[in-house]
Parts: structure tokens; sequence; C-alpha cells
């Protein structure tokens, strides 16, 4: 611990801290743009500027060392003055255009702009000038209003290890865009939306679906009907000012009633759907000698990341469709007949914490007959935009419960939303099936948590079992290479793209609140524990589904409906020079 | 160069790999310069080559050839118009200048034209301040020149060479 003075505060610090943390310690608040916990500080905004007792010039709080005995200024009038014109030079070189923007509200930007008291335009010069890329189903990029914070790039290449964009050129034509800047639909870009979670303005934000689901729920011939993933209950409430890990299932279907959709089912229906096809699938491989170990098939990210850059594997990926994609082929099948509607007239919309998602929906193969299985999809932010639409506040909604039979769910679908949570429910299904036994504790605690590579033995009947989570796409590069070396000890894999799982995906609320990652987990974790039916297997709604219409998990209806396949997507080696 | 399926473009490119370490990112840029001496401008299939040899992103690749001015990533075209932004020919206005000539052509600077016929090119005073704003195509000389000039000094290195019978390049001279 080394001694030094911030504002004149004697203050304790760790040796090798920034001063931007030792400050934060105690309260004291330095604005930051480019700065992001725990990756390579970069210095590049300046706007975490303080003055240091003997140096010259401002330093970067976020980039500087505490060292003993030093004094600081974190808001001194130099200070304040040196912020300010920083704020100035980006706001003069940005659109402006915040009464017609998503992020309205929930800017950066906008709130130094208010901070530093900006209010008038000093600078005037030329603004840059970049098309916006809409290539993609699922994100869109506005270089216009990026402010070169680099914060995106280092998610996707430090995190993500995806690398898709990066900054290009130099000076005023600096720009955050992809290889040769294409659209990014033909880049390496998995869609995964973790790049839109950090970015400061809406220079990247999801391709909206608003407009669409509007004109059907408009649309009197319509039969609409609308799922909600497991991770959106435990996070919609930060939008409505609750602390992260609010569990809000009841208000969320009342809501959606109130906004007019036929039906409100669950996707914790289709998740407990997914572990009946996918466990009996696991079994299936171990007896026959299939292809193993076999990785889940619910993050549409993960299956695209396999697709564009590991080809060779995806024979490993479960076939099954994701969950929300399951219940879309229910509904317009077993549902449409049951119910003597149209499927052609069946509207359905996934409320999702993803933004691949609406990639997926968009996928031709995921269809029966002519019909899509889901017609949108909504992240978790376009729905509180829905909600304010329609003038429903949300706050003062009362609770309500699911329609039946797409409605019912046990605790482990519940967890799905969560970095480990399939491989658990997984688990406590596959146990049951091949032993004709419960597992003893449900709770596996070692694929919990946030570690990278959470990893379970089981003994089942004389095997021993390996199984392994990878919690973030950006851990998945060692455990492949591992199966193709031949080398790789485990059974079973399960893979989120999304650091912590999809209460952390790309379409969840926008902010940089502390432990909302864990607080998420815990609430989906809550349910679980809370309900009387904890096991896929023990689902009414669908033993009675296999019982009318599939008979028997992996049957042939079943493969024919529930289950999908893959493409290889590497982006092809040009050929001519 | 069109060789089918870029294989013998392949083969030299790992002729090259040869002398540095597979995945060390410091031999980057010496790679960049040693393909851009084979082709004159760094092609795409080269920098997807780097990427798989270095394990590094395209992305990063194609960033830092966009970043350092002595990297191409277009070929170089017949004729190399150069245009002078010094501070001379900048107080002169050859932002102007390069304003017509890109739009006479139909690229930015940097870029060459479809037919390969001109390449523009920004370059910081080349000396000749006394008679800015300047320009050059190829070893000849333009001073003092006027946006009214630039048609004429472009009709003169378009007209077809003998050696092809490229059709007429589309040179937008309104
Ligand atoms: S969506 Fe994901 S993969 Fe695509 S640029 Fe953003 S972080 Fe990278
Ligand atoms: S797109 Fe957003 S996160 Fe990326 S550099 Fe620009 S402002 Fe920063
Ligand atoms: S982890 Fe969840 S939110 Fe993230 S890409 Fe996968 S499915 Fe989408
Ligand atoms: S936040 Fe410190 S330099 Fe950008």
């Amino acid at each position: 611990m080394i001694q030094l003075k911030i504002n004149n505060v004697a203050i304790k610090a760790e040796e090798g801290m920034s001063v931007l943390d030792a400050a934060k310690s105690v309260g004291i608040h330095i604005p930051t743009l480019c700065h992001l916990k725990d990756l390579t500080p970069t210095g590049a905004c300046r706007i975490c500027v303080v003055e240091v007792e003997g140096q010259r010039n401002l330093v970067p709080s976020c980039a500087y060392p505490v060292f003993k005995g030093m004094s600081v200024e974190t808001n001194s009038a130099r200070v304040r003055r040196a912020r300010k014109t920083i704020v100035e030079l980006l706001v003069e070189n940005h659109p402006q255009d915040c009464l017609v923007c998503v992020r309205n509200k929930n800017c950066e930007l906008q709130d130094l702009s208010d901070k530093y008291s900006v209010r008038e335009h000093r600078y005037v010069g030329e603004k840059k000038d970049h098309a916006i890329d809409i290539s993609s189903a699922s994100i869109e990029r506005d270089p216009a209003k990026c402010i070169l914070c680099g914060r995106c790039v280092r998610v996707c290449h430090e995190v993500q290890k995806v690398g898709a964009i990066d900054f290009t050129k130099r000076g005023f034509l600096s720009t955050v865009t992809t290889p040769y800047n294409k659209g990014i639909n033909i880049s390496d870009c998995i869609l995964c939306g973790q790049c839109i979670l950090v970015c400061p303005t809406a220079a990247l934000r999801e391709k909206s679906s608003m407009k669409e689901v509007a004109a059907a729920l408009n649309d009197k011939r319509k039969f609409t009907v609308v799922q909600i993933a497991p991770a959106v209950r435990a996070t919609l409430g930060e939008e409505y000012n609750m602390p992260p890990g609010t569990e809000v299932t009841g208000k969320l279907i009342t809501g959606l009633r109130r906004l007019g959709f036929n039906k409100v089912f669950d996707t914790n229906f289709s998740a407990d759907l997914t572990i009946m096809e996918e466990a009996t699938e696991l079994i299936h491989r171990i007896n026959n000698n299939g292809k193993l170990p076999m990785f889940t098939s619910c993050c549409p990210g993960w299956v695209k990341y396999a697709e564009h850059n590991k080809p060779e594997i995806l024979e490993h990926i479960s076939t099954c469709k994701s969950p929300h994609e399951m219940e879309g082929a229910v509904l317009k099948t077993y549902y449409a007949k049951k119910m003597e509607i149209d499927p052609k007239d069946i509207f359905v919309v996934s409320i999702m914490p993803c933004t691949v998602k609406k990639y997926e929906s968009s996928r031709s193969e995921l269809k029966e007959e002519s019909y899509a299985d889901v017609d949108a999809v909504l992240t978790t932010r376009e729905l509180t935009r829905f909600f304010k639409l329609a003038g429903i506040e949300f706050n003062d909604l009362p609770e309500d419960n699911f329609d039946d039979p797409l409605g019912e769910s046990t605790g482990a679908a519940a967890i799905f939303g969560t970095s480990g949570g399939v491989m658990e429910a997984a688990l406590r299904t596959a146990y049951y099936k091949l032993t004709g036994k419960e597992l003893e504790t449900l709770e596996l605690e070692p694929v919990r948590g946030d570690k990278n590579i959470k990893e379970i033995s089981i003994k089942i009947s004389d095997m021993e079992l390996n199984f392994a989570v990878v919690n973030g796409i950006g851990n998945i590069k060692p455990i492949i290479d591992d199966i193709q070396n031949g080398t790789s000890k485990y059974h079973f894999i399960e893979v989120m793209t999304c650091p912590g799982g999809c209460v952390n995906g790309g379409g969840q609320p926008i902010h940089q609140k502390n432990d909302k990652i864990q607080k998420r987990m815990k609430a989906l974790y809550q349910i679980d524990s809370n309900m009387t039916y904890r096991r896929s297997h023990e689902n009414e709604s669908v033993k009675i589904l296999y019982e009318e219409f599939f008979t028997e998990p992996n049957s042939y209806c079943a493969h024919e409906i529930l289950h999908t396949k893959y493409f290889d997507r590497k982006i092809k080696r040009k050929t001519q020079i | 160069m069109n060789i089918k399926n870029g294989y013998f473009e392949k083969k030299m490119h790992e002729h090259i790999f040869k002398n540095y370490e597979a995945k060390d990112k410091s031999s980057l840029i010496p790679l960049l310069q040693d393909i851009q001496s084979i082709y004159g401008y760094l092609p795409e299939a080269a920098l997807q080559d780097i990427s798989d040899f270095v394990d590094m992103p395209l992305s990063r690749i194609y960033g830092v050839a966009t970043f350092y001015n002595q990297f191409r990533l277009t070929p170089l075209g017949e004729n190399i118009i150069r245009v002078c932004r010094g501070t001379a020919c900048h107080v002169k206005n050859s932002s102007n200048i390069l304003f017509a000539i890109e739009t006479a052509l139909n690229i930015k600077a940097g870029e060459t034209t479809r037919d390969k016929k001109f390449t523009i090119e920004i370059v910081n005073c080349i000396g000749a301040c006394s008679i800015a704003p300047v320009v050059t195509v190829n070893e000849d000389y333009y001073g003092r020149i006027s946006v009214k000039d630039i048609p004429n000094i472009l009709k003169k290195y378009s007209k077809v060479s003998k050696k092809d019978n490229l059709p007429q390049p589309e040179v937008n001279l309104a």
C-alpha cells in the first residue's frame, strides 16, 4: 500500500493501481471514454486527464499508475477546461441528431456534453461523413456517430477474440470498420453485439424489428404469439431503474398482453424441449460411437463462429435448433394443427437478450413448410421502447401468468440464460435417462460462476464422463485445438458466446453498473430453486407434446421439426490477385 | 497476374513466409513490405495469407496497411498523378486542385481508376514551392496550375497507348 493525496485527501492505494482506480476507491469520480475495465488502456481519448503535482502536462489517469507521495488534482479549473475542449471537439465532429437517435438519454457523449456545460459551438469544421452499414440482419454501424474510443475494437479482439472490426486509416479519415470497409454481413463478425454494449454512442446498434412487429399487431388476420427468453426476465427491470437481478416475469407478461399479443408463451418451455432432444442426442452419440465431444447448439453466435472459423468441427455440434426456434417450429406445426389456425397466419415474435438471434431467425433453413419458425426478434432494449411507445408504465403493471401449453417450464429451463445453465439442465436429464435415477444434488456448483472454462466429471453407471462449459467465445480456441489434435477428454461441451451467457447478451440493457452479470445470474438460479419441478423431463406439457405429436425425443418427426443443419461459411481466400 | 486459383501466388507467399517465424506479430510490417515489393501493392489474397501466417485477424492487418502511407491497397496505374499538399501549395489552394482531379477521374487520392490508367497520390512538398500549386504526372511537372487546366492535363495522358487497345478510359472532364 502506498500513500498519496487526491484532491488534498490522504488516501492509500495499492501499488500498480491506476490513478483512476485509486480515485474511484475513495468515491472520486473521473470521467472516462476509451477506458474499459480489465482491458488494455490506450490513453486515446484523454477525457480522464488529471493534474499531478510536479508534472508539466496533464496525464491520463486511466493509464497512469499511482506512486508514493504523489498529489493529484482531479477537478481543477485547468483539468475542467481541458476536458471541456475534448468534449467540444467530439461534439463538433458528431451529427448531433440526439432528438432522433436511439441512444438519446443513454449516451456517454451527451452526458459529458451536459456535464461540462457545452452550450455553444466554438469550433466549426468539416464533419466526417460515412454511410450507415445496414448490411446485416442484426447490427447496424453508423460510423458518423463514432468517437473512435476503440472500446468495441478491444472487446471484439481481446474478449471475444473474433477481431471483425478495427481502426483503419489515420487522422481525420480514421474509422472503425471491417476489412476493406465491406458490409459487416460478409465479414467474420458473429453479430454477438458485445460491441454494442460498450459503445458510448449509437455508432453501433441493433437493427430494429419494431416496425414489422407493430404491423403484425395491427393486422387483424394475424394470430400474434410472443415468447420470452430465459434471460430477459432478469434484466428488463434495469431499464426501469430496478436494481440488476430483479425478476419481472409477471409484469412482463401483462405488458406483452397489453401490447396486443394473442398469446404470451415462454421460451423456457422449449428450453425443456431442447434438453429432452439434446440429452437424447448425447446419449445416442455416446452409445453409438458418434462424434464426441458434442457441443451445445442453443447459442447462434457460437454456431456462426464455428461456421466461419472451424467448419471442420460442425459435426460435433448438436443438431438441435435453439430453443426459440423450436418454440416457433412447434407453434407452426403442432399448435397450429391443434388450434386449427393456418400456420401462415401465425406471427411469432421472440423477445431475446441477443442480437445474433435476429440473424438466426432469418436463416432460410429454419422454417416449416415455407413459413419461418420465428417471424421477428426484439431485443430487451427494443421491448422497452415498444412499451414506451404504447404508453405502458411498466413499474405499475400487475402480474400475470403465461398461457398454456407452451408456457409451462421447469427450473432447468430457467437457468438456460446463464453460462453453465444448459450444461446443468442437460446433466439433470441425461443422468436420469442413463441411470433411471435422479442426480442427488441438482446444483452443480463447478459449472456455475464466472470462470472462463468450467469443468465437471460425473460417473454415470460405469462411465466417467467429462463435461466443460466455455464461458465466452474468446475461450473456445484451445478447446477446438484439442479436438482437432485428438486430445480432447470431454464428452459434452456447452458454449455461450457472451461472457456470462445470455444474461450479458448483446441485446440487453446498456449501462456500466457493477456486478450486473453476477446479480442477473443469481436471479435465474433463484427462479430455479423456487420451482417445484426442476428437471426438464418433469415438464407435463412437454410430455403431452411427445405423446400427441413427436412420439419420443429424436423421433423422425422430431428430427424434421426440431433439428437443423449447419454450413461452411468460411470467408474464401481471394483467388485472383 | 490472373492465374487460376491463385496457386502460384500462394506458393510465392509461402516462399516469403519462410524467412519469418509463424505467429510472430512483430514480423507484420516487414512482411507487408516484402509483399508490396512484389506486386507494387497489397492484394487482398496476400493479406489473407499473411493473416493466417501471423495468426492475426484480417481487420488488424488491413488496419495497419491503411495506417501507413508507405502501403498501397490498389495496384498502381499507368500514370501516377502526384498532388502536392505541402504548405505552399496548400496556401495556393491545392485542395481544390485535388478535388477537381478526384472528381474528374471519379476516384479518391490513393486509388487507381478502373481502367488502370491513373493513380492519384498525395505528396507532402516536392520542393517546387516557387511554382505552387504543383502537380506532377509521371516525370512531368505542372506548376501554377488552376482547376481550369486539369482537363487538358488529363487528356494528354488518357490517350490509348499503342501497346494495348483498351477502350478510351472513362474520364469525366465536365
Ligand atoms: S458483434 Fe461481436 S463479433 Fe461482431 S464486431 Fe461486435 S463484438 Fe465483434
Ligand atoms: S463504434 Fe462506438 S465503441 Fe467503437 S470506437 Fe466508435 S464510439 Fe467507440
Ligand atoms: S450467449 Fe446468448 S445472448 Fe450471447 S450470442 Fe449466445 S444466445 Fe445470444
Ligand atoms: S479514459 Fe483515459 S484516456 Fe480515455
